[in-house]
């Protein structure tokens, strides 16, 4: 039971960190359009590494 | 002209091996009840088709219906089963066991008896005729044996690694004749540029990237086409088992090991520039990182990713069964098609997004393993 809710929070904490990259990320490439390539690239590894966590909370929180 | 007449010769292939696979296929007469995923109703015998879907498979079925006489008929054909036991190597086809999948099918081989039970092979003690099983449906009189069988995931990768072999081999051959490669070698070589200078390059630097290329070449292609393979009716999920991408990550962990250069490891074992006490503390965080963190987030990114995926896509195709009642035959069936189909879009992109980013963060780490500062 308390695994679950503990995995449940560490994905709220996910979508939390992935929202603000993605927002931030956009307004990056707004203010400088010229630079979108490195800042979506970044973006992505930020996110997958984010990701990684969110689904390592889940898998561990199903034993 | 050319390409148009070889383009044709390679879809009458692509035909030829599907409809040769098709003649392979063989009707069966199975279980009376007609129990294993025939007519799904209800909420559980969805779940249990979404996880026999998930999980490996001793033989390839195409698809299963039951005839108006109440019998399960099965299309795909059988495969071997390999298996080490007490007494040596033994083989079979898994077409004995008649697509029984709960033990009740013993099958005698070389003098020893082996049941399937939830696509587990278990070998039955000396004296035992039947499997039987406590109070978890655990088999209390048999054991699980080795199995190196050919499962329906093995084939897949042996499929995949074949087509690469065929691919690239014809893709480097053409380089000897000609400057620019024709065919369909021609949608290989952006590819595999985009893999060396947008991935390999930036992140391993000038100086090394060209000795780890290949690596990262063959892992995005495995990948990538395995996951697109696993969006085709044929039913493989070999990227969305454990102990594939674990192998996968295994590879990775093997490569910047072994390539890590001396400033590497000074950083990982004795940090610089840091209070001596902290240091040993420190080291022990970049240990795990390096053994099991690293490896660990690659493996179960990949795994997760790709299954969540499936179990959407089926869940979404379930549909048509669940909300039959509710709203009708043809409002169910629209409903799952229109999901389905934008989920099967996002799921394209997802199967490159995910060979892309364990490519990226592959040569990430290989970047930081071989990285030389010039000072300190």
């Amino acid at each position: 039971m308390y695994n679950l809710i503990g995995a449940g929070l560490v994905v709220i904490g996910g979508g939390i960190g992935l929202g603000q990259i993605g927002g931030k990320a956009v307004e990056g490439i707004a203010r400088q359009p010229e630079a979108s390539g490195k800042i979506q690239t970044a973006m992505i590894i930020v996110a997958a590494l984010l990701e990684g966590l969110a689904f390592g909370a889940l898998i561990l929180g199903q034993g | 002209m050319k390409l148009a007449v070889k383009l044709k010769k390679q879809l009458v292939l692509l035909f030829f091996i599907i409809f040769s696979t098709l003649a392979f296929a063989s009707g069966g007469t199975e279980r009376k009840d007609g129990k294993d995923g025939g007519q799904i109703n209800t909420k559980e015998e969805v779940e249990a088709y979404i996880i026999h879907h998930i999980k490996d498979s001793h033989d390839f079925s195409l698809f299963s219906y039951t005839d108006g006489e109440g019998v399960r008929k099965h299309f795909g054909f059988p495969l071997p089963v390999i298996v080490y036991t007490s007494q040596g190597l033994v083989t079979f086809m898994s077409s004995e066991f008649h697509h029984n999948d709960d033990g009740h099918v013993i099958v005698e081989k070389d003098g020893l008896k082996f049941a399937k039970i939830h696509s587990k092979i278990y070998e039955l003690d000396a004296e035992a005729s039947t499997v039987s099983f406590d109070a978890d449906h655990h088999p209390t009189n048999a054991h699980k044996v080795l199995d190196f069988s050919i499962t329906k995931s093995v084939v897949g990768i042996l499929f995949v690694g074949l087509l690469l072999l065929w691919w690239f081999s014809s893709l480097a051959r053409q380089y000897k004749t000609k400057q620019i490669p024709t065919g369909f070698a021609r949608v290989l070589e952006p590819l595999v540029i985009y893999v060396r200078d947008e991935i390999a390059r930036p992140n391993i630097g000038d100086k090394h990237y060209r000795r780890f290329t290949g690596y990262l070449l063959t892992v995005f292609f495995f990948i990538w086409v395995l996951n697109l393979l696993g969006l085709t009716p044929l039913g493989f999920n070999v990227t969305g088992q454990i102990a594939v991408t674990a192998c996968l990550a295994i590879f990775t962990l093997i490569v910047y090991t072994f390539s890590a250069k001396k400033d590497y490891w000074g950083h990982v074992l004795w940090m610089p520039g840091i209070p001596v006490f902290v240091k040993p503390i420190l080291a022990i965080i970049e240990l795990a990182g390096h053994f099991l963190i690293k490896p660990f987030s690659l493996l179960v990114r990949l795994f997760a990713n790709i299954t969540a995926g499936h179990v959407v896509l089926m869940s979404l195709i379930a549909i048509m069964f669940t909300l039959k009642n509710e709203l009708g035959v043809v409002g169910a069936t629209g409903l799952s098609f229109a999901l389905s189909f934008l989920i099967i879009l996002i799921e394209v992109l997802v199967a490159f997004l995910q060979a892309y980013i364990f490519t990226m963060l592959s040569a990430l780490f290989i970047g930081m393993a071989v990285e030389e500062h010039e000072h300190h």
